[in-house]
């Protein structure tokens, strides 16, 4: 059997021109079939998605606006908590928002509400936002520059965590009605963010949360997770959440448009 | 379920490479899939017939190959091999860990005709 190919051809080798096998050394190969060759591409699967990022990321710093990927489970409260923020922060920086949803625009219109401008992405079928379509948005939107720009993904708590959107950093949102040992059960969203909001903190005397559990729990997953406890309604921890926002502010650019 | 994307944004990349190296059918696609990826192997295998529907690589093979996920340990500060996102440390037994490899997902090779 050859030795390079593993083809029954009965030979010790091929004579010439016959690439090494690029899998040999981690796997057992079925035998290449005679008439086919091996092409090794050594691809990342999202790097289509990474270049859109790249792109994304690219324009966000040339306009130094500070771009931060918002995510959860369906029903966390980010829209509330979004509108409070928006409120906060306005008459000091601009903001704009990118809303995710599979359907509707009711999001956008809730944002547009409080003046801010606001562009739907609607994924039909799609799970998550990915950065072509972010790209094409930031394009209709025009984010003021030197402002902020919330990007509000889709609510599902596996795949928005895989895709690259571009942004400087990605916000995990967690209500306190939703169980304490979420952070394990989807380890991969938790162990992507670089703040975690524990949110809806008004219902805390009314609900079975434990918080320091919580905690340990997304932890376990990230152990240098940063985490605010928020809450639309009261306006708690609304300030510490400007704070973190403003000390990732991006370098202002002299050349900015 | 993200897993239909991943094998879409396959599907393009296997376009690309025909055209850049000149191939008509592909017969298997090896997929190097870390251990810590976000992603099942059994719904990649489903949608990976699918997606490949209609395109150079219909009826193709997918072979997975996975490949180790690596972290490090806050507990004893070494550098440990896990197979899933919790498992403690395998020196300590610590819980503590942070991820550093295996999340990743790439298209090594194409055995092409």
């Amino acid at each position: 059997m050859c030795t390079t190919c593993g083809c029954g051809d009965g030979h010790e080798d091929h004579p010439q021109g016959h690439a090494p096998n690029p899998l040999a050394p981690w796997s057992a190969p079925a035998p290449l079939a005679h008439g086919t060759r091996l092409i090794s591409l050594e691809v990342d699967v999202l790097e289509k998605n990474d270049r859109y990022a790249a792109a994304n990321r690219a324009a966000f710093a040339s306009h130094a606006v500070q771009a931060i990927n918002l995510m959860s489970s369906p029903g966390s409260g980010k829209t509330s908590l979004l509108v409070r923020t928006i409120e906060a922060i306005r008459g000091t920086r601009p903001v704009a928002v990118i809303e995710g949803d599979q359907e509707t625009a009711r999001d956008a219109e809730r944002i547009r509400a409080t003046g801010a401008p606001a562009t739907q992405i609607n994924t039909g079928k799609g799970c998550h936002l990915d950065a072509e379509a972010v790209g094409r948005a930031v394009a209709t939107l025009a984010p003021a520059a030197g402002g902020v720009l919330f990007i509000e993904n889709v609510g599902n708590l596996v795949c928005p965590a895989a895709f690259d959107l571009g942004e400087a950093a990605k916000v995990v949102v967690l209500s306190v009605t939703e169980g304490e040992d979420k952070p394990l059960k989807y380890p991969e969203m938790f162990r992507v963010a670089s703040l975690l909001l524990l949110n809806k903190a008004d219902l805390l005397p009314y609900v079975d949360f434990d918080v320091d559990f919580a905690l340990q729990c997304a932890r376990r997953v990230n152990p240098g997770l940063t985490a605010i406890l928020t809450s639309a309604k009261s306006g708690a921890g609304i300030d510490e959440w400007l704070d973190w926002i403003e000390r990732g502010r991006p370098p202002r650019i002299a050349a900015v448009r | 379920m993200h897993e239909m994307s991943l094998c879409q944004s396959i599907a393009e990349l296997i376009e690309d490479a025909a055209r850049r190296e000149r191939f008509q059918r592909v017969r298997t696609v090896t997929l190097e899939v870390g251990r810590l990826a976000a992603v099942e192997p059994e719904a990649l295998e489903f949608c990976f017939e699918a997606a490949m529907r209609g395109g150079r690589a219909e009826g193709a093979r997918l072979e997975i190959v996975a490949t180790d996920g690596r972290a490090w340990c806050l507990g004893c500060g070494r550098e440990i091999l896990i197979s899933r996102p919790l498992d403690p440390c395998p020196h300590c037994g610590g819980g503590q860990v942070q991820v550093t490899g295996g999340t990743e997902m790439r298209i090594k090779a194409l055995e092409v005709e």
